[in-house]
């Protein structure tokens, strides 16, 4: 099947009336995902986009059964947004914001503590089940229902890795952006293993970045559990030390946390790691020996 | 975004922080006024002058020097205004000088010897929490500290939801071994670091060292502060402490253009929509024979207008010697980036070095016979390899 998001997933829209909110709904309900709603707090009764506006998330859930929420409400209020959400029982939250303060985030993150919900994101491109749901902003077309896993923190690098498996006729079973801030609700090692406990992936293409220690941690966890290949690169190689590349994660502090560590770390893990973003559909063939 | 050491005083001593206190000076003039209202103040009869630039190691380069008379301050405070101070953070080309802190002298003989510690606050990403580091080892570098005797540094995680605990900060006290006013000092200060550190939105507290001086106080002699960025809006006093003299003047004229620009050191130049895409564009550059020229991220739209920003940008630096665009269409349609390309080319005028334009994803190949049918000294690609081989071939 998939993970995360599917044909089931009943979703709504947090910043449902913005222009954000608006052009990516659009584009989720032309790709056949199931929005119910959306929230917009002091709109709510009227009808956007063919679909009712509630003014909390947790009248949107009593009314509609929604289990999935997209966030596109601007930095200053989205960690509110991705609270309220978990308050209100949706079971997954894809925050697409880009920008929110650090210390929101510690807030958010802890409120979520032992609540039954997963936080995608936030800084993502969402997540992505093809010929199920689009939960995010990613370009629809490249994808193509398959079996082939993709665990990433940034967007564009993700369509690239996408397109070049669906190009060599790998479909995706569920591709998720899990975002390049310093702090996320989902870690790489927590997005591999969804997809390494899903019975419908047979690989999983896993792209990370310079800074942080989360490839480390789940190339760790795959050379323990892993029972899939997986294809691993890390963006970044030739990022100088102490210099922010775009992701407000995206740093190199110490000699731990470069991309030439982590690839060491990786390829020791049993991960088949590419030097070049070029080769990473490639590489998946390769191993899958097809 | 980075402050100055006497920035980050200032704000600290505003939380209870206790600090070295100084004076900040733009002449030497400046300087001399300043020490001598410093001693009327404080009492202190020798000043350390310190020159204000945002990279560490000042006094390795000869940036801070110790001033035991007026004539002294005026001479020392004269060598370093206006120098070029290298330091091992600042490059080979170094900083320009352009004011002092002229501060007291904090390690006068008393009851005790003096002592220094590390102290710094910053996130663990890896459990979302902010940690207080600290170790005995202070007015060293801490990464060798780290490599070199790890168990002489400490970390204390904090609760988000109770904050630091009077418990935390005698922990940290007792692991400093500090003892009778000098403990009770080092609670206080910690307490207060803590405070600012979260108040502030800051990203990193970096204390180096932190001095125990002979009669017991516990201060600041040194403070690094970088501030989160995505929460300067609501710190609109922080903000405007911003000192753009301090950062590359294109990387700030870059950033007029809503462009995410870093200057980097290589040969070819490159255009890239989305953070993890450019960087993995600058290791395609390095596998191909090349060296990136910079990272620059164009966002989510490649207007014509964008591309000619961007270009503007990247032919500032007389280095880069090809420039390799990197567009992957996925809401943005690759025909417009395309038309957009060749629409700022034409503006630009004759641009003389050879361009590689890579674009995938909607209408890719409509977008690449746009470029082909240019007449422009520019090279269509449409995937990831093409480029790279592209990239190749135009530097031999």
């Amino acid at each position: 099947m998939s993970v995360l998001v599917g044909k089931n997933s009943k979703v709504i829209v947090q910043g449902f009336t913005g222009s954000e909110g608006t052009f990516h709904a659009s584009q989720m309900i032309e790709y056949g995902t199931n929005v119910v709603g959306g929230v917009t707090p002091g709109k709510g009764g009227s009808t956007h986009l063919d679909r009712p506006v509630f003014n909390t998330v947790s009248e949107a859930v009593q009314k509609t059964g929604a289990d999935v929420s997209i966030i596109f409400v601007p930095p200053a209020f989205a960690a509110d947004a991705i609270m309220e959400s978990a308050d209100a029982g949706i079971k997954v939250i894809v925050c697409i914001t880009e920008g929110i303060p650090t210390k929101d985030m510690i807030y958010a993150k802890e409120y979520l503590q032992g609540k039954d919900v997963r936080l995608i994101g936030p800084n993502c491109p969402g997540v992505m089940t093809p010929g199920g749901a689009k939960v995010g902003i990613m370009p629809g077309f490249i994808f193509t229902p398959g079996r082939i896993g993709v665990v990433s923190k940034s967007g564009t690098l993700t369509y690239e890795a996408v397109d070049q498996l669906t190009k060599l006729g790998f479909g995706q079973s569920t591709a998720i952006g899990i975002g390049g801030d310093p702090i996320i609700g989902t870690s790489t090692k927590e997005a591999v293993e969804l997809l390494m406990n899903d019975p419908d992936t047979d690989g999983i293409v896993m792209i990370g970045e310079i800074g942080g220690g989360m490839e480390a941690e789940a190339a760790h966890w795959i050379k323990e559990n892993g029972t899939k290949p997986v294809v691993g690169f890390i963006a970044g190689q030739t990022a100088p030390p102490g210099r922010r590349m775009g992701h407000a994660g995206a740093i190199v502090g110490g000699s731990d946390d470069t991309a030439e560590a982590k690839m060491r770390i990786m390829a020791e893990c049993g991960i088949h790691v590419v030097s070049s973003p070029a080769e990473i559909g490639k590489k998946m063939a390769e191993v899958l020996g097809k | 975004m980075n402050l100055h050491e006497y920035q980050s005083k200032e704000i600290l001593s505003r939380y209870g922080v206790a600090i070295q206190r100084g004076l900040i000076a733009n002449t030497t003039e400046e300087a001399v006024a300043a020490a001598k209202t410093l001693s009327e103040q404080t009492g202190t009869g020798w000043w350390v002058i310190k020159a204000q630039i945002h990279a560490g190691g000042r006094g390795k380069g000869g940036g801070v020097k110790l001033a035991k008379s007026l004539d002294e301050v005026q001479s020392r405070s004269n060598d370093i205004i206006g120098m070029q101070l290298i330091t091992p953070q600042t490059g080979p080309e170094g900083k320009k000088v352009h004011h002092v802190l002229v501060a007291e002298d904090v390690y006068y003989p008393g009851a005790s010897e003096t002592k220094e510690f590390y102290v710094s606050v910053l996130l663990d990403r890896s459990t979302g929490k902010n940690t207080i580091m600290y170790s005995t080892e202070g007015g060293m570098d801490i990464e060798e500290v780290a490599h070199n005797t790890p168990h002489l540094i400490f970390k204390e995680e904090i609760d988000p939801l109770v904050g630091l605990q009077p418990f935390q900060a005698r922990k940290i006290a007792f692991n400093l071994g500090v003892s009778g006013d000098a403990f009770k000092n080092m609670v206080k200060f910690v307490h207060s670091l803590y405070n600012a550190y979260t108040d502030i939105d800051a990203a990193l507290f970096e204390i180096n060292p932190v001095l125990k001086t002979s009669d017991d106080k516990i201060i600041a002699v040194d403070a690094k502060v970088n501030l989160d960025e995505n929460a300067l809006y609501r710190h609109k006093d922080l903000a405007a402490l911003r000192d753009l003299k301090e950062e590359d003047p294109t990387e700030v004229e870059a950033g007029q253009f809503n462009l995410n620009y870093v200057k980097l050191d290589g040969n070819v130049g490159c255009m890239v929509n989305g953070a993890g895409l450019a960087m993995a564009t600058m290791d395609i550059i390095k596998l191909s024979g090349g060296e990136p020229a910079n990272f620059l991220d164009v966002g989510g739209t490649a207007s014509a207008e964008t591309v000619k920003n961007a270009f503007h940008i990247i032919l500032k630096d007389p280095n880069v010697k090809a420039i390799l665009i990197n567009i992957f269409g996925g809401i943005v349609r690759c025909d417009r980036v395309a038309n957009g390309v060749v629409e700022a080319y034409q503006s630009i005028g004759d641009i003389p070095i050879p361009i590689i334009v890579r674009l995938q994803g909607t209408n890719a190949v409509e977008a690449k016979k746009i470029i082909d049918d240019s007449g422009l000294n520019v090279h269509s690609a449409i995937t990831l390899q093409e480029a790279a081989d592209l990239v190749r071939q135009v530097l031999h």
